[in-house]
Formats: C-alpha cells, structure tokens, sequence
C-alpha cells in the first residue's frame, strides 16, 4: 500500500443500470459453491451413493426392507432405486433444506442483504436469481445422487434384467429408462420441498425453523402416508410422488397416480415459490426487524398452503371419484396373482422346467384379512392368502399361501408360507446350483385408483 | 445550482409502523463534497442513508440523487455505492474474490476492473487472498470502501466508515475519501467520531429525532454556536491566568470544573472574546504554544442542539439567512406536496 494511489475516477462504470438475472445468478452460484457445506455434500452425492451401492451388492444381507432391495445382488439396477427410495424419505428433504432452506436466511446471518440490494438494485431478481442458484445445486445433487448409485450398481453387479413391481422382467434397456424416468418423475415433489424450503427462508430468515422446514414439512407428509388416510388425502399430498414412481414398473405401467402426484407437487412448488416471493418483494430492508415474525409466518406462509392442500384434496376426490384406502380385496387378489405369475414363470426358467405361460398358469388368488367378520380392505400385515394355479397337462390345481403386510400406500410385501417346493424357503435347487427362489419374498403395489387395474 | 447538486431532499419523511425515523428532512449535498451526517442513535441517520442507496422508498417528500429523482420503487441510481450497517462481505470468499464477484455481477472483467488497484487504496494487498472470515472490523470497513470503490461511484454513501480502524487505516480511508472528493465524488457518511468528520467534511448536517436541527458549513456552526471552553498552554500561566480573569467575555473555568493545573489555563468564550484575549497575551509578551477546544466545535453543537430538541421536542428555532432558506424550502416542499396531491387527485 503507498498513500499516494491513484484513486479511481469517478466515471460512470461500465453495466451500470441493473444487473441481469443472468449476472445475479453466477454471483449466486459462486456463494453456493464457496461454501465447504455445498461442496461436501456435492462431493458425497457424487460418490457416497455409489460406494454404498457397490458394496451392499457384495454382500449376502441385502435392504429387503427397502423397494427393490432384494434384487441388488440381480442386476445393478436395483441400486439406483434403493437409493432413490432412501433420497425421497431422507437425503432429498435434507439436501433442499440444507441449500433451498438457507439460501435467503444466509444473507440475514451475513447482514449482507443491503450491499446485495446495493449492488443488484432489483429485489425481484435477486429472488429469481436465488432461486434458479439454489435449484441449480439441488439438481446437482440429484444427479450426482441418480449417477453414482448407477455407475456403483451396474460396476458391482452388471447390466442385468430388472424384476418389476408386478414380477414381470424389463431388459435392461427398458430398465435403464424406467429409472432414469423416476429419477425425473421425484424431481416435482423435490421442486415443491424447494419451493417450501424458499418461502422458509424468506419468512422465517435466522430462524433454524426457516432451514429445517422442507425436512419437517417432508416428514409431516411422510407420517400422514403411512396413517390410514383417505386415497384422495394421500394423493393430494406432494410427498405422493416420491413413492408414486413404483408404477413405472408395473406392466402396464400405472401412470394415472404418478401424474397426480407430478401435478399437485408442481402446484405446490409454483404456490410456494410465489408466496416466498411476494413476502420477498414486500419486505423492508431498512427495517433488520422485518423478518421472523411468527404471526406473519402462520399468515402468509403456513395458511395459504394448508388451504392448498384443501383444495387438492377436494380436487383429487372428485377428479378419481375414490374414498376409502383405495386397498380393496378385489385388488390385493388381482395384484398378487398377476405377480405370482410373472414370478412363477421365472422359478420355471431358473429350475429348468419346461416354459409356460401367464395365461396357461391362470393363477388366482383368494385373500382375507384377519378375523372373516373383518372386511377384507385396507392396510394391514395380517392379509392371508391362497393362491392357484395350473400347468397344462397336469389336472391337479397348485396352491401356495401367502402372508401379506400391505401398507396404506399400497405396497405390499408377500412372504410365502409353503408349500415349501414352490414357495416355503429361499432357496431352490437348479441345476447350476442353490439359487434365491423368486416367489418365496416379493414386493408388489396395489393400485389405489380404482379406475386402473391393479 | 441543481445540476451542481449531488444531493436534493425536501421534505422527506418515513414511518416505521408507529415510530418516525425521518419528519420532513430537507437536505442539499453539492457535488464533490465530503457531507457528514451526525446524530445521536436513533435520530435516522441509517434510515436517511438508505434512502439515498435505494434499500427504501420515502412515504412523502421529493428525493433527487445525481439530478435524477428517485421513483417509488427500490433501487438506488446509477453511480450511487457504499453501505450502511456495515459493509456486507461474504466469509467463504476472499478479499480479492468478493471483489471479483461484485465486479462479476456489474458485468466487468474481473482483470480490468481494478481489484487490485482499490484494494492497494484501502491498504488491503496483503491480505487479498485470505478469506474474509477471520477479517477483523477495519479490515471488513476498508473492504467495504474497496467494493463501493469498485464500481467508481459518483456518491459514496457510508455508514460510520472509521468503525474498528487503527490509526494506519484510517489514514487510508481518509486520504481515499479526500482524493475522491476532489476529483468530483460526492462522500455522505455519517459517524460518532466528531474527529474524522471535522478532519473530513466540509459541512454537516445534524440530525435529531428525525428532524434536521442543523445543516451547513463546520465554520457556520462554530460561529453559531455558544460559547467553548479552550485549553490555554502559556509560557507564564501565573499572569495568563491573571489577564484572561479580566478580560471581557472570557470566564476561567479550571477551578469549576476541576481541571487545576499550574500550566494549563481553561477559559470558556465566544470566538471573538477569545480573539481579543490572545491578542492580549501577546502584547503581554506572553508565548502561546497551544490553543485548542476542550471539546470540538462539532461535538460541543451536537450535545447542546441534541439535548435542546430532546428537551424541547421540536427542533431549535433557526435565525438568520439559513433559517430562512431552510423555511423558504419547506414551503417549496408543501407546496409541490399539494400541486402532486392535487394531479393525483385530477388523473383520478
């Protein structure tokens, strides 16, 4: 430093006039990406899915617990949607409340907020411009998340064909698709968790609530899917899409829930976003009080969206006519023969057998749920069933019995109760040697539309 | 005069809900002066500096900055930089980077656009490339000026610039502040250091409970003012003492207030009486080595007209020319109020 430099002159500077959206958005990527917390979890979506993939498919003990789980050690398609399921209850509430939810009140922490209005001179694009930063990164994670579970499984186990929700196989053509397409399909009700995790910001500011609120507004919504809510409640909700993309793997494919879901989160995400930008826009920033007043957080920001959600309900009631679980015996029996087919057909190839068909097989399925002079619907683990089937040329009618735990959300799980050739134990014997038998635990969904087929 | 004016404000006002930051505030800045603005907490100074960055609207009054008027919506007008409540500086970046994105986001080459020339001018080249997280307060102020510095402003609004400096670094904020003005950048800034703005400003404006209780030339408000107590250092005390007790206008205070010393004389006077007092000493053949106010002229007006509007609750009444100027805008401003009222009325 010398005393005697040469002071800039006070010349008009060059861009003077407001800063392009544009401009306000690489300045708001370049403080995202500074921070250590941003680049942590970039770099451990980018890899820790990966690691973990590949070595869950290594070992005997798989996440049978989680959709898809079982078949990690088939095909490396599996891995991408054990992590999807784990990301759409866990990692991606976190990540949009960890970059979305602070992205505003980081400013308040700073007190930067008057050299950032200084400096852009736009209130409305400073929000557009946090708002696209912030949407950027948590793309980033997704696709790290998406990229790195991919590359792990199918390094670890191959490129194998996937097993769907309803037993049927897709290649692995079909299944490379099927799950690029339901990574896209949870980007909606992460766009609504962005949506709610700004409005938090802007309303709440230093508050933890403001950077915690897509994480409890998630497990809210996470805790109403497993009570025995009405169908059209559960669907009304954007946490449905997080578990709607089973449908994606079911033949058909069962696209009537998957786009309610993608619709009503991205309303949520649209209504949030342009709440948090009204309250933004009218908020005084001479004043360092205004912000985090609780009165004003329940007034603008939890009441417009709780009436949101009445309204969804009330739309998603009368658009599907459904009330009730929306699980009925009807489709419990229909969903679980159909799988029990397409499953059968497998332990055929895999026991060497001769091939059979679907519609030679005529496999039925007779289910109750606990006493008899319960009716048989709703959720519940005590569902039994019988199902039956035929070969040809053979007179006597197979039976196997099941015991189903059915969740509200309409997945089941079927564990096989004997006999113990078809169904009874894990294994069975092929000519190559032991081999997991495919009909002794599976995983299905039960449609809770009543105008698709389960 | 208006296109000489950097600053012009008529009756401005703003509300926060109940409270009144800013009642019918005139102001007149020219261009190229260094304007300071004084006012015990709460007086709106912070309130008044962000009007003229643009992080608020005025609810009444008319606010022209650089010759353009200020709309009803945020956004300060071109040319117009600094901070107020501190300069607002990102922990996760260093100097030179948060000087990088600022220049970024104006749309500037971060080579060309004199990072490394304002932060030689603030003293910072040293630390250009440590993060600004473990800055202290003077580091984080010199940085500020560095980024306001950045976007070669034509008025340079800062809030209490001297905050947390050392003696080096103020010299640096000063000298910056001092060239800027003279190569034509108007300088508002407002302080508590009555040192820095009497070293700084040309004229100031004062402020109290939202109201200007006065607003002009440092030299206007000596002269204005009340009598000051000075502090007399004499080669012969004994007789200094002796001639300062007789002399008209001019009381020996050291006694009353307790500040005995066999060499230092305190008298308390108006500027002329004190005048004619060391004219005396002289022709005595007594050596005056030192003379200066006990409390500055700036701060000794700013606690009397500051306890005067707290205690009257209305700002002193002005005499002369400046009184009549500041009613002869206050009357401009009312009557542009109403000319407005009554367009609004008619486009209705």
């Amino acid at each position: 430093m010398t005393a005697t430099a040469t002071v800039v002159a006070p010349e008009p500077a060059t861009g003077a006039g407001r800063v392009s959206v544009a401009r306000c958005y690489r300045f708001e990527l370049v403080k995202l990406v500074s921070q250590w917390r941003i680049r942590l979890l970039v770099l451990a979506c980018w890899i820790a899915p990966g690691l973990f993939v590949a070595g869950v498919s290594q070992q005997s003990t798989l996440p049978a617990d989680t959709l898809f789980g079982r078949w990690m050690l088939a095909t490396g398609w599996a891995g991408p949607l054990v992590i999807l399921g784990f990301s759409g209850t866990w990692a991606l509430p976190l990540l949009t409340s960890v970059v979305a939810g602070d992205v505003f009140a980081s400013e308040d922490r700073l007190g930067t907020w008057r050299h950032l209005l200084v400096a852009v001179r736009s209130p409305r694009r400073i929000f557009a411009a946090k708002a696209l930063a912030s949407l950027t990164v948590i793309l980033l994670l997704v696709a790290g998340l998406a990229a790195s579970s991919t590359v792990g499984g199918l390094a670890a186990v191959g490129n194998h064909p996937l097993v769907g929700l309803d037993g049927h196989l897709l290649a692995p053509g079909d299944a490379a698709g099927q799950v690029l397409l339901a990574w896209a399909c949870v980007l909606a009700p992460t766009l609504a968790l962005v949506g709610i995790g700004l409005l938090g910001s802007v309303v709440l500011g230093r508050s933890p609530m403001g950077l915690l609120l897509p994480a409890v507004v998630a497990l809210a919504m996470q805790l109403a899917q497993m009570l025995p809510l009405p169908v059209a409640v559960r669907l009304a909700l954007p946490s449905w899409a997080f578990i709607s993309w089973n449908g994606l793997f079911t033949s058909p494919a069962q696209l009537g829930p998957l786009v309610i879901g993608i619709v009503v989160s991205l309303v949520w995400a649209v209504t949030a976003t342009a709440l948090a930008c009204l309250l933004f826009l009218r908020r005084d920033f001479t004043n360092l009080t205004d912000v985090g007043s609780a009165r004003r957080a329940v007034a603008v920001g939890l009441l417009p969206l709780v009436g949101l959600a009445g309204v969804t309900v009330a739309v998603v009631a009368s658009a599907t006519g459904t009330t009730g679980s929306g699980i009925s015996q009807d489709k419990v029996q229909r969903s679980l023969a159909t799988e029990f087919a397409h499953l059968y057909r497998m332990q055929t190839r895999q026991l060497n057998r001769p091939a059979v068909t679907e519609a030679q097989l005529k496999a039925a399925a007779t289910c109750n749920k606990g006493s008899v002079r319960v009716a048989a619907e709703g959720p519940g683990n005590d569902w039994r069933c019988v199902v039956s089937w035929h070969l040809p040329d053979v007179e006597a009618t197979g039976t196997a019995i099941y015991q189903l735990d059915v969740t509200s959300d309409g997945r089941f799980v079927a564990d096989g109760d004997g006999p113990k050739e078809v169904n009874g134990y894990f294994l069975v014997r092929t000519p190559t040697g032991d081999a997991p038998n495919p009909l002794w635990q599976f995983d299905g969904n039960v449609v809770l539309l009543s105008t698709s087929k389960g | 005069m208006d296109s000489l004016r950097a600053i012009r404000a008529r009756g401005i006002s703003k509300c926060f809900g109940d409270v009144v930051a800013l009642d019918g505030i005139d102001l007149d800045v020219a261009q190229g002066q260094i304007h300071g603005l004084v006012g015990p907490n709460g007086a709106g100074k912070t309130t008044l500096l962000g009007l003229l960055l643009g992080l608020a609207v005025a609810d009444s009054g008319r606010l022209e900055i650089l010759g353009t008027p200020v709309g009803r919506t945020f956004a300060a007008p071109d040319g117009v930089a600094g901070f107020v409540d501190g300069p607002g500086l990102y922990p996760s970046l260093t100097a030179r980077q948060n000087l990088a994105a600022l220049a970024a986001l104006r749309g500037r080459d971060a080579r060309t656009a004199g990072i490394d020339e304002v932060l030689d001018q603030v003293g910072l080249t040293d630390v250009a490339d440590d993060r600004t997280r473990g800055f202290s307060l003077g580091m984080r102020q010199r940085l500020g000026l560095a980024a306001a510095l950045l976007t070669r402003p034509r008025l340079l609004v800062l809030d209490e610039p001297s905050n947390g400096l050392d003696p080096a670094g103020k010299k640096h904020v000063h000298g910056v502040l001092t060239r800027l003005a003279a190569e034509g950048t108007t300088v508002v800034l407002s302080s508590h250091r009555m040192d820095d703005l009497e070293a700084l400003c040309s004229e100031v404006t004062i402020l109290a409970t939202g109201r200007v209780v006065f607003s002009g030339p440092l030299s206007k408000l000596a002269a204005e003012n009340r009598e000051l107590d000075y502090r007399l250092l004499t080669s012969d005390p004994q007789t200094a003492r002796r001639l300062a007790a007789g002399a008209p206008g001019v009381r020996v205070v050291d006694d009353a207030v307790g500040r005995q010393g066999a060499e230092v004389l305190v008298v308390r006077a108006l500027v002329p009486a004190l005048d004619q007092l060391v004219a005396r000493l002289v022709e005595s053949g007594i050596a005056l080595r030192e003379l200066a106010p006990v409390v500055s002229p700036l701060e000794a007006a700013f606690l009397a007209l500051t306890e005067q509007q707290q205690q009257a609750g209305t700002p002193p009444q002005e005499t002369g020319p400046k009184a009549q100027e500041t009613e002869a805008r206050r009357e401009d401003a009312e009557a542009r109020q109403e000319t407005e009222a009554q367009s609004q009325e008619a486009g209705r």
